[in-house]
């Protein structure tokens, strides 16, 4: 076949050292692609112009002073920082109960139950957003804590129930039969046996639903409002119209929540042992 | 085999036996109860406002907002255009996306966490940060701008953002992980075994990748594939901010009927379209996104 004629000696040990120098150097390029805009935002956000230079002219934290004592960044900042904190605790107790119910309960209806559960990662979020928008709209709902909540929850749970129902497989049913064979009930088996084993599990999916909420830009700018307005929804709007770097120091302070988070999960779930 | 294994004390009045079986199971009442929040949460924030979207599209009772979609050549444009750009941004992340999954299976732990790094650090950041860091890369002062002058390859500051080239960039570089992650799985359980074999048995190391490695990756890469395009369809914010009037795509026409032009039935009428498509592709290639699916490879 023509392809063995790259078999010979000669021409391997050329086209070896060739190749590895071009394909290094592509991979590098991609990869440095992919980094870029993340890591852009952070000089970005100390350079001393309203434009990046290279080389930068200045360091400066004006910007990020800027951001925290402008009365509307902060507003949207503590909104949607409530609003993610709330998320989470009911996407993640609502996930796990679910969770619970599809891997260890007795429903008949468990498959169509799990595929629904899965359907607002299946929907395209600007579908959801207008289809929320649109109910929320007569009921005054938009720019509300409540329609916020139902919302980003909505969102999250099919993180959390992928994440539960994954922990759950892994643990050992027997554990709980021992903990009811000692004279536990249900409810004592499942906070002293189950929960602790599951842990590391239920915690991956507390960050997942914490970051859909606070992460999440397209269904928060729709049902946004000028009452409430997520950050999100901030951050569209000035780049839109208002593009300084106050938008890179607060881009910087979201990328860096985001990698502390999901690095400290990835960290928690490296470490242990995956079948 | 029955053993009375519990005789629980806190419910005096119902005490069941259960044998080594059924206790692995919750009763069907504990069950409904611990699945009622989430069918609760379910049928309020997600069931009720995609059918009254679908109930708005055909308000009326005609089809005529259905009609709007194919009968004017803007909105047909449009939906041509969608998927289009669908099809470029796949193509464009599987072509850069293939050699980064290869790398990544094949480097040796060190070096391997390093690319997984370039490849997880942008997925966990907001796609609207990467968005803007792409606003402000492309425009007209922007960085890249700069260079091209300072280096000389042009006189003045090109139109580099607002255009379609803008968007389809800009969605290779969100949708890229999407892709490698699939093909990373597929290959990782691609045993080395296979290409020593073949090398053993006489292949160049060119021959044994498009003859063994490349075949047994393409589950992976059809599941990235898959993602990718039915992501792509539906994206909004990366189009929204990086591109103009002049490339538009389904996402954004919604947004602009829902919010400028308040035509709502409409935009139901575009929106039940995409989810139709959405919803079409995902149920067709159900078995091979399982594969991607699973958040397993997302951290």
């Amino acid at each position: 076949m023509i392809l063995d004629v790259f078999a010979s000696p000669a021409i391997r040990s050329y086209s070896a050292a060739a190749g590895i120098i071009a394909g290094g150097a592509a991979i590098g390029g991609i990869l440095f692609f992919l980094l870029l805009p993340t890591l852009i935002v952070i000089p970005m956000s100390l350079s001393e112009t309203n434009y990046i230079e290279f080389p930068p002219r200045g360091l400066t934290l004006k910007w990020y002073s800027a951001y925290l004592s402008d009365p509307d960044w902060m507003a949207a900042t503590w909104f949607s920082l409530r609003i993610a904190l709330a998320t989470t605790a009911t996407a993640t107790i609502t996930g796990t109960m679910a969770a619970l119910a599809i891997v260890r309960g007795c429903l008949p209806f468990r498959t169509a139950l799990q595929a629904l559960a899965l359907g607002p990662l299946i929907v395209p979020h600007i579908v959801l957003g207008v289809a929320l928008y649109l109910t929320f709209s007569p009921l005054q709902l938009t720019g509300s804590f409540l329609g916020f909540l139902v919302a980003h929850t909505v969102l999250a749970i099919p993180y959390v129930i992928i994440t539960v129902t994954a922990s759950l497989q892994r643990f050992d049913p027997t554990l709980e039969l021992a903990a009811l064979n000692c004279g536990a009930n249900r409810l004592q088996a499942f906070f002293l046996v189950v929960l602790p084993n599951i842990a590391p599990g239920v915690a991956a999916a507390a960050v997942f639903a914490f970051l859909a909420s606070f992460d999440e830009a397209t269904v928060a700018f729709f049902i946004s409002d000028v009452g409430g307005k997520s950050i999100g929804r901030k951050m569209f709007e000035d780049i839109d119209f208002n593009l300084t770097p106050v938008i890179a120091a607060v881009s910087t302070v979201l990328v860096a929540t985001s990698l502390l988070l999901m690095g400290s999960v990835h960290l928690v779930n490296a470490r242990k042992p995956r079948p | 085999m029955t053993n009375f294994i519990s005789r629980s004390r806190s419910h005096r009045l119902s005490f069941r036996r259960l044998s080594s079986y059924s206790a692995r199971f919750y009763s069907l009442s504990t069950s409904i109860v611990l699945a009622t929040p989430l069918i609760a949460a379910l049928a309020i924030g997600f069931l009720y406002p995609v059918l009254k979207l679908f109930a708005l599209s055909f308000s009326g009772g005609t089809l005529a907002y259905y009609r709007r979609i194919v009968a004017e050549p803007l909105h047909l444009a449009v939906l041509t255009g969608t998927v289009q750009v669908a099809l470029v941004v796949t193509v464009a992340s599987l072509l850069l996306g293939f050699p980064v999954a290869y790398l990544m299976a094949r480097l040796s732990k060190g070096p391997a966490t390093v690319v997984a790094a370039c490849v997880f650090i942008p997925l966990w950041t907001s796609v609207l940060i990467r968005s803007y860091a792409w606003v402000t890369l492309l425009q007209r002062n922007g960085i890249i701008n700069e260079l091209l002058i300072d280096t000389g390859v042009t006189d003045g500051p090109l139109k580099l953002i607002y255009t379609q080239s803008a968007v389809i960039l800009a969605m290779t570089h969100v949708l890229m992980p999407f892709m490698i992650l699939p093909i990373y799985s597929a290959l990782r359980a691609l045993p080395a075994d296979y290409v020593r074999a073949a090398r053993n048995l006489g292949a160049g190391s060119l021959r044994a990748f498009v003859a063994v490695t490349l075949p047994l990756s393409l589950p992976g890469v059809f599941a990235g594939s898959v993602m990718c395009f039915v992501l792509a369809l539906g994206f909004y914010i990366t189009p929204a901010l990086v591109g103009g009037p002049g490339s538009m795509l389904m996402a954004t026409l919604i947004g602009q009927q829902t919010t400028v032009l308040l035509d709502w039935p409409f935009a139901a009428a575009l929106s039940t379209v995409l989810l139709a498509v959405t919803l079409l592709f995902v149920l067709l290639f159900r078995r091979t996104l399982s594969l991607s699916k699973g958040l397993n490879s997302v951290y």
